[in-house]
């Protein structure tokens, strides 16, 4: 039995934008991977393809700043927990006028 | 004659490659590279035949990108380009130098990192931020940013860098000491009497001349000039010129009295070409003339 609750895998959904896929050639919009919050995601994903992390989060460390990473409909931080099966949304930020 | 020529373009929109053969008589366009990132600076490096690019997207920040099949297909890293946690993040690459195997790049907020893999992963030469001037650096109209480096052709431990609007510094250790050599170059927007002070000037380009490593040129926010003491002191070449105001430099590449400048008619005048006449002005006597 562990002994870190915290620390137990479930998988979740990270659906990625096409802009990121683009600098990832061969990553698919779709990813099913461990994890319990937005960082082991994020970790997992940079695991998968090394540099994706640094194209989605800064040295602060944050999710970068025109970055959007939904969980439940609510824009989520590195910290956000991750119930098994979430479907965690990943969106570049659209501005201007 | 050279088989192929390349000029290598960095934009807002992407890299881009104009190509042509030896005889120069026709051109054609490649690009946009780098998946439309904006690129600021892009280079290439002859020992190896790689292209690299310096850039930062709004979206996913800062990365070098390289190309070893001129510009056919491209990667990108950011590995180890960053500041420690807490600070102020790295939003874009501005500048690349290559020397002797080693990559060097400039970031805004201004900083210097060295790459000895061919610009997989970074290290941040940390020295330029122990500056006891650092905390008093104020940015340009576009960021604090380190866009010119120049390396000596033999020492290696010579570097000067351009940050706007800091200065030139210069560090002759590789890196760990740094000093500003600005001595004569004017900030014309600090108050009146102060107008000369060790740093802090708008500093827009450094180059070096060709087989002359004491002679630079700038051109500044406030004037072009000449050091031939490898910085440590300035002298105004801007007589002549139909503004002190531009942001491009570039020498001949084999004659070090050879000059390029694209003077621009001023920094609250509209920043356009004087008299709306695009004109690349030349000297071939060190800026006497």
């Amino acid at each position: 039995m562990s002994n870190n609750p915290a620390r137990s895998v479930h998988h979740v959904i990270a659906r990625l934008p096409g802009v990121l896929i683009d600098l990832f050639p061969g990553a698919p919009r779709r990813v099913e991977l461990p994890a319990s919050t937005v960082k082991e995601m994020i970790d997992g994903l940079d695991a998968l393809w090394p540099g994706m992390r640094d194209r989605m989060c800064d040295s602060r460390p944050a999710i970068r700043r025109h970055m959007n990473v939904f969980v439940d409909g609510e824009r989520a931080t590195l910290e956000t927990r991750l119930a098994p099966g979430t479907e965690v949304f990943i969106l570049t930020a659209i501005s201007g006028g | 004659m050279p088989e192929k020529i390349l000029v290598l373009i960095g934009t807002k929109k992407g890299a881009f490659i104009v190509e042509s053969d030896g005889k120069r008589g026709s051109w054609k366009l490649r690009g946009p590279f780098c998946e439309h990132w904006p690129m600021n600076h892009v280079v290439g490096d002859p020992e190896t035949g790689a292209i690299y690019g310096a850039g930062g997207n709004e979206w996913f920040g800062p990365a070098v990108w390289k190309s070893d099949d001129l510009g056919q297909t491209w990667t990108h890293s950011s590995e180890g380009l960053a500041y420690a946690a807490g600070e102020e993040p790295i939003k874009a690459v501005w500048s690349l130098a290559r020397r002797n195997g080693s990559l060097y790049a400039g970031v805004q907020p201004a900083g210097l990192f060295r790459s000895d893999d061919g610009g997989a992963t970074w290290n941040h030469i940390e020295g330029l931020q122990h500056h006891p001037s650092r905390k008093d650096w104020n940015p340009g109209g576009a960021g604090l940013i380190l866009h010119s480096i120049i390396t000596h052709p033999r020492d290696e431990g010579q570097i000067w860098v351009g940050i706007s609007s800091a200065g030139v510094f210069y560090t002759w250790d590789g890196g760990k000491t740094w000093e500003p050599r600005n001595r004569g170059t004017r900030a014309d927007f600090l108050p009146e009497g102060q107008n000369y002070p060790e740093f802090g000037q708008c500093v827009h380009c450094l180059v070096m001349a060709p087989g002359k490593p004491d002679r630079l040129y700038q051109q500044n926010h406030c004037g072009m000039y000449r050091s031939d003491d490898g910085g440590k002191n300035w002298q105004s070449i801007e007589k002549g010129l139909p503004s002190t105001f531009g942001f491009p430099a570039a020498t001949h590449p084999r004659d070090a009295d050879t000059l390029f400048l694209l003077p621009l008619n001023g920094d609250s005048a509209g920043r356009y070409v004087p008299d709306a006449k695009a004109a690349v002005w030349k000297t071939e006597d060190a800026g006497a003339t």
